[in-house]
């Protein structure tokens, strides 16, 4: 075992962890961070995007030793303290943005980190940017929708279908 | 996926030290290589991180106007720093794999692993490249020997990748859409002095060099040049995503896609 430390959600923590440890199961079961969702383990469902020093990667397909020392930020993370959604979230709620929810953690940390980068994407750009995002029960319309809202644009004719 | 001891060396040197340990293997960004240990397709003793080496990050252009990449740079830096150097470049980076893949995935890990699908096999071989490893300097001609097998040796290390700039070059992907892999993509670079077309996806072979084409486009740089042209779809991947003949049918397709993107 190896210690591993890193700040996640703006804490200080450490565990001790094997080699072969994912970030994934570092967050969920050494810290019982069970938000971030593990889907097909697989790297392909993006269910478990986390940011590791802003930038949004896939922690199923991690070493947590290899976030050792980084700036980690979780779906926990991304509501104010007294539970108070972020814009992002609170979008998501508004235009039904899910239905299961499986895949929302990942959808709200890739859209966080698209928004970052691209303050006002174009709808084109939002559906590119979650190519790797997948929602099982297909409800991307209202996902593109949130995510375009929550940049503050017009949502009215988008995705309308 | 079997337990290893990870090791995070900050020089080239140290690495190559880590690497000569029994069952040692290099680790880039792991967006290939974990899924594999996960499946248990491999059970190295230790894994060699090569993200904390200042020396293999970034893109920088040569005094000879070479871009070189160094070996752990991710393809989202490289979409975004080669963009003004070589854009073809950047803009085949852009494609890999989806955002979070970028941000994690290495272009020394994608060369060095040569899938028969991946990308950057197709920048490297179509821009005459050269793989720069701790030992020595590898023509990218005589790098690739075939799907998933390279000339590098055990524990070598590429810690850059060097691209003479075309004049023009464009990369045209058919997208796999489940594994954001290329069904067949082609690299087109028109240079001074000759044309070079790299192929991916397409062959039992991994990339690959279409050099009737580059002798066709060597006289005449447009579309229909390659008109006449056909692959032979024996060698090429047949799958239930495309036959050998549809696959040979893209390579030509493709191509053409690339020469007119250079126009």
């Amino acid at each position: 075992m190896t210690q591993v430390s890193m700040t996640v959600n703006g804490q200080a923590v450490s565990g001790d962890v094997e080699g072969r440890t994912l970030l994934s199961s570092f967050l969920r079961e050494h810290l019982s961070l069970t938000g971030t969702h593990v889907g097909c383990d697989t790297a392909q469902c993006g269910a478990c995007v986390v940011h590791v020093n802003g930038e949004a990667v896939k922690s199923c397909n991690m070493l947590a030793l290899e976030a050792d020392g980084a700036d980690v930020g979780t779906i926990e993370g991304q509501a104010a303290e007294d539970g108070t959604l972020n814009v992002i979230q609170q979008a998501f709620q508004d235009h039904h943005g899910l239905q299961c929810g499986f895949c929302t953690p990942g959808m709200v940390m890739s859209a966080a980190a698209l928004l970052k980068e691209n303050p006002r994407p174009t709808e084109g750009e939002v559906r590119k940017y979650l190519e790797g995002n997948l929602c099982r029960c297909t409800g991307y319309h209202n996902i593109v929708k949130a995510i375009m809202a929550a940049s503050g644009q017009d949502v009215s004719n988008i995705a309308a279908e | 996926m079997y337990n290893f001891e990870f090791e995070k060396p900050s020089t080239i040197a140290d690495a190559v030290a880590a690497l000569g340990g029994e069952d040692a293997q290099a680790l880039g960004g792991g967006q290939t290589l974990i899924p594999t240990l996960k499946q248990r397709l491999a059970a190295p003793s230790a894994l060699v991180s090569l993200g904390g080496i200042p020396e293999m990050q970034g893109v920088c252009v040569e005094d000879d106007g070479a871009v070189s990449v160094g070996g752990a740079t991710s393809h989202a830096v490289v979409a975004r720093e080669a963009a003004g150097a070589y854009p073809a470049l950047a803009a085949l980076a852009g494609q890999i794999g989806d955002p979070a893949v970028r941000n994690r995935g290495t272009i020394g890990g994608s060369v060095a692993n040569n899938d028969p699908a991946a990308c950057y096999p197709a920048a490297v071989l179509g821009s005459g490249g050269t793989i720069v490893t701790n030992a020595r300097q590898i023509a990218a001609d005589d790098f690739f020997e075939g799907m998933f097998t390279t000339t590098l040796d055990e524990g070598e290390i590429i810690t850059s990748v060097r691209f003479p700039v075309p004049q023009a070059a464009s990369y045209q992907k058919f997208l796999q859409p489940a594994s954001r892999f290329a069904l067949v993509g082609a690299y087109v670079a028109r240079f001074a002095d000759g044309v070079r077309v790299a192929i991916t996806g397409a062959s039992e072979d991994g990339v690959f060099r279409w050099s009737e084409a580059e002798a066709a486009l060597g006289k005449e740089f447009r579309p229909d040049a390659l008109m006449d042209l056909r692959i032979n779809p024996m060698n090429m991947i047949g799958d239930l995503h495309g036959s050998k003949e549809y696959r040979a049918h893209l390579v030509s397709v493709m191509t053409k896609r690339a020469v007119e993107a250079c126009m």
